[in-house]
């Protein structure tokens, strides 16, 4: 523990040393990180296999290339960024110098989560070097494989008082979590996400969290339910469902349950073919606690559709329910599993009603060809983002800007969003000492002249 | 639960939508601007019970302050609410993809008492704008105005969405056991604490406003007359209540023998021989408040000023010499007309100085010599700051205001007030035709299907990068 505690003091006094501010540092540890991801490519999809079960190409296209992405976007953006913004000036102070300055937080943590380990530490820790700050890595333990590389192949490459990586599990995190630091992003589960916001209040740290909760998917009659369904096989079973922003449940009219159901039941075969268990593009639950919880789910539940389970290997086959009650324990909890319930609902209103009955989600998806159907949707919900007519891809629009809102997190990152929040805006004005005869008419004494100026 | 149904009442409003049209958030703030025009004779009263405020500062400091907030807000609402379309990477180049600001919903805001009326209208213009319903929960401290507020801004604005708690600090904690969508808090950072603990349990986000102590140093090459105005103006406006007021000088030996008779001659010049008698200075607002700020007088040396009056809570604009970084005075944020002086030999010391202290809400500098100005902007750290004159950077609606560390998080003022009451919704619209598009990404995964991934994913610098 004394540790951790040495290892947060080596990054602050690294930090107050300066050395990380100058935008030419930043860009060359930048550049080394892409070194990394391209020079280390194959141990990074080995972790990722070892943890997840992940095919190469499904790890490359989720979790390198995202990555890869940010890196090129972050490189090429950052002086712009970085570079002091004039703002507009008024009549008093139209002869002085008034400019927002993008400035280092210090010290900031981020506390990755174990589904796509990767790209979830990688990625702020981006936007954290970019602001020019230090930055303490914690990786999942929960994904032990990714955790152990991270740890040794960041200091291969980084300045390895300024970036260091901490691994462990609960002591750990909970220690790290008394050190002060300037800025927490967390990305994982509400219950810990108050834990990591009370830890944080005590040293008036600011903090982002990327929680989760549950993504409804609202599929209207009027649609190709064909293209509907494949988009939603693809973005719920990636990663064995285990995706924040997975389409959690479904919501649609009972005439077309069973549509959907066939539909994707359809698509299902084509992406992993008859035996699922040997497509090596179908991953697995990350561990047996994991696996256990989300079978436990199934419980009292019609299964339309899939429920083959095997323990040993942590495999659940992509599993649809049906004619789901919205008071079961499948629609209490984030499933964060291969299993998709539909509830059905007799019109968008009901839709709309039954969404905001619950705590507001990451990610809102529907489907519709009526686009009046699907701003009404939009302007009558809330959530962290959405997409319409398909799922998951807000979250690779760079500019978009990433995270939740209300019980499903507070803050947001991915591209320039993640430098503004990693860096303070400080609002500076500069004045000429001269020119004082315009300062005179807010000095006292008073005249009823100086008051109507 | 003394709030739930107060709370409730205000969520069923949320719920109704009834805050989200452009016209009904326009109306109230028409609203707002009516109340300060009408209550304009109220406030000055208000304010000067609760602390002597000078009538200008009043006028300056609250009422222009407060309309400069309204009149660009009205201004720009309606840009600010719109959709912002951004830029789309290839995989969805032809699909809409924007940012929609959105309302978080019920709202608290709790203000401090120092400038009690534009620290509650500043927020509240904000979450207004942004389309969230409110809890004003004004200091009790400032007792008129926490009165006048509590009994006239229910008049101007929309009952069944905005309301007004009064209370101490039991109330407050029965308050913030409620959720909130959104918590602004002004005031200090031990409370400060007690606040984000408090919204940790509905992860509830806040913006904090706190305090600090804020340095000013002063070069060897300055206009000395100049200087000591400006000092003088922002250290005792408000009587030192002030969270930006320059708390503590910096200088040398040299400077301090310069700008004393500069200090006194600008002291004289605002207030008169008398500070007392002076209608433009004012007093301390509480009596605990006076004997905390009249305590700090042991340290060091009164070089100007000193005398005191607990009958009127007066406290002269004073300046203390001979002041050690140990004493009393220099521990806490003074918050009183009281400037100390702290000897540095040279800028690198009083900038190691600042830097050993808890980053401040703002850092003052005066020199003639840009180099020394850039020099200190450069190598510290505040929420906000200000090159030759003091408080200024805050009258600039397009400049965002907060503290950074010890003295605060979030910011606001201007747009950044609308920003900070709304959910940023990142939303991307895709058509249904076009599947073949989005082949690729489909398994089973094949190397000619890598292939093309990794063809059409161009991470080179120059391009866009592109997904899937």
């Amino acid at each position: 523990m004394e540790r951790i505690q040495q290892v947060v003091g080596r990054a602050r006094a690294a930090f107050q040393s300066g050395r990380s501010r100058s935008l030419e540092f930043r860009l060359q540890q930048l550049k080394a990180l892409e070194r990394m991801v391209q020079e280390k490519e194959k141990e990074i999809l080995a972790a990722l296999h070892a943890d997840l079960h992940k095919g190469g190409p499904n790890a490359y296209s989720h979790e390198i290339l995202g990555v890869l992405a940010e890196l090129a976007l972050t490189m090429e953006k950052l002086p712009s960024w970085a570079a002091p913004q004039p703002v507009k000036k008024n009549l008093m102070t139209m002869r002085d110098e008034a400019f927002i300055n993008f400035e280092p937080l210090g010290v900031v943590l981020i506390i990755g989560a174990w589904n796509y380990p990767f790209v979830l530490v990688m990625q702020p820790l981006i936007g954290a070097i970019a602001a020019g700050n230090a930055v303490v890595v914690k990786p999942s333990e929960v994904s032990e494989n990714t955790a152990q590389l991270v740890a040794e192949l960041l200091p291969q490459y980084l300045d390895r008082e300024l970036y260091p990586v901490v691994t462990g599990g609960v002591p750990e995190t909970t220690e790290l979590l008394t050190q002060r630091f300037d800025h927490i992003l967390y990305t994982g589960n509400t219950a810990v996400g108050k834990i990591v916001m009370a830890a944080a209040a005590k040293h008036l740290t600011p903090v982002t969290l990327e929680l989760g909760g549950k993504s409804p998917c609202y599929i209207d009659k009027d649609c190709d339910l064909a293209v509907a369904c494949r988009r939603i096989t693809w973005g719920k079973y990636m990663n064995c469902g285990q995706t924040c922003i997975a389409p959690d449940y479904i919501l649609c009219d009972p005439s077309i349950q069973s549509k959907v159901v066939e539909n994707i039941k359809a698509t299902r075969q084509e992406f992993y073919g008859e035996d699922i268990k040997s497509s090596p593009d179908y991953e697995r639950i990350i561990n047996k606690r994991h696996f256990k919880r989300v079978l436990g789910l199934l419980e009292g539940q019609k299964i339309a559709h899939g429920g083959e389970a095997d323990e040993a290997s942590c495999f659940i086959a992509p599993t649809i329910l049906t004619d789901v009650s919205p008071e079961s324990k499948v629609m209490e909890e984030e499933i964060f599993g291969p299993v998709l319930p539909i509830v059905t609902v007799k019109s968008v209103e009901e839709a709309i009603e039954f969404i905001n009955r619950r705590e507001k989600p990451l990610a809102l998806y529907v489907f519709s060809n009526n686009k009046q159907l699907i701003r009404r949707v939009i302007s009558e919900t809330s959530s962290g983002g959405m997409t319409a007519n398909d799922v998951v891809m807000h979250s690779v629009v760079p500019d978009l800007p990433f995270g939740g809102v209300g019980h499903s997190g507070m803050g947001a990152y991915h591209g320039k969003h993640s430098f503004e929040t990693f860096s303070h805006r400080r609002a500076c004005l500069v004045k000429d000492l001269k020119m004082e005869v315009i300062n005179k008419v807010r000095y006292p004494p008073v005249s009823q002249k100086k008051v109507d100026l | 639960n003394p709030y739930a149904g107060l709370v409730s009442h205000l969520r069923a409003s949320w719920l109704s939508r009834k805050t989200w049209p452009r016209e009904y958030r326009m109306a109230q703030l028409e609203a707002l601007v009516h109340f300060l025009d009408e209550k304009k004779q109220e406030i000055l009263e208000a304010t000067a019970a609760d602390m002597g405020k000078p009538p200008f500062e009043v006028e300056l400091s609250e009422l222009l302050l407060c309309k400069n907030e309204l009149h660009e807000t009205l201004n720009n609402l309606s840009q600010w609410m719109k959709d912002k379309q951004v830029d789309r990477p290839l995989a969805t180049r032809l699909d809409s993809a924007f940012i929609r600001k959105e309302p978080y919903g019920v709202v608290l805001i709790m203000a401090p008492w120092n400038y009690p009326i534009y620290l509650i209208l500043g927020p509240l213009i904000g979450a207004i704008a942004a389309g969230n319903c409110v809890i004003i929960k004004p200091s009790e401290i400032a007792k008129n105005t926490e009165r006048l507020v509590a009994e006239a801004l229910p008049h101007y604005l929309d009952k069944d969405c905005f309301a007004v708690v009064t209370g101490g600090v039991q109330e407050t904690t029965r308050l913030l056991e409620n959720k909130f969508d959104y918590i602004f808090y002004t005031g200090s950072s031990s409370v400060g604490r007690i606040v984000m603990t408090a919204a940790a349990k509905h992860l509830t986000p806040v913006t904090l406003e706190l305090g600090g102590k804020n340095p000013c140093y002063v070069s060897d090459t300055c206009d000395v007359v100049n200087v000591a105005r400006r000092v003088v103006w922002g250290r005792f406006f408000n009587a030192g209540q002030t969270c930006i007021a320059p708390d503590y000088l910096l200088c040398t030996l040299e400077m301090q023998e310069k700008l004393l008779p500069a200090l006194q001659e600008a002291i004289t010049e605002f207030y008169g021989p008398n500070p007392q008698e002076s209608p433009d200075f004012g007093r301390i607002v509480g009596d605990k408040q006076f004997r905390r700020v009249r305590a700090l007088l042991c340290s060091g040396r009164v070089a100007i000023g000193g005398q005191t009056d607990e009958a009127e809570r007066y406290i002269a604009p004073t300046v203390l010499v001979e002041v050690q970084p140990s004493d009393p005075i220099m521990q806490e944020e003074i918050f009183g007309p009281i400037l100390p002086i702290i000897i540095v030999a040279n800028m690198d010391e009083a900038i190691d100085f600042i830097n050993s202290h808890e980053r401040p809400l703002a850092i003052y500098v005066f020199s003639s010599d840009d180099k020394v100005v850039n020099q200190v902007l450069e190598r510290t750290s505040s929420g906000g700051f200000c090159g030759n004159d003091t408080l200024m950077h805050v009258t600039l609606t397009s400049l965002p205001f907060g503290g950074i560390g010890n003295s605060g998080l979030g910011m606001y003022h201007g747009k950044f007030s609308f920003d900070t009451f709304s959910h940023c919704r990142g939303c991307l619209k895709r058509g249904m035709g076009r599947e073949t598009l989005n082949a690729p990404r489909y398994p089973p995964y094949s190397q000619k299907k890598f292939g093309i991934v990794q063809a059409t994913s161009k991470v080179a610098r120059k391009d866009d990068c592109t997904l899937l």
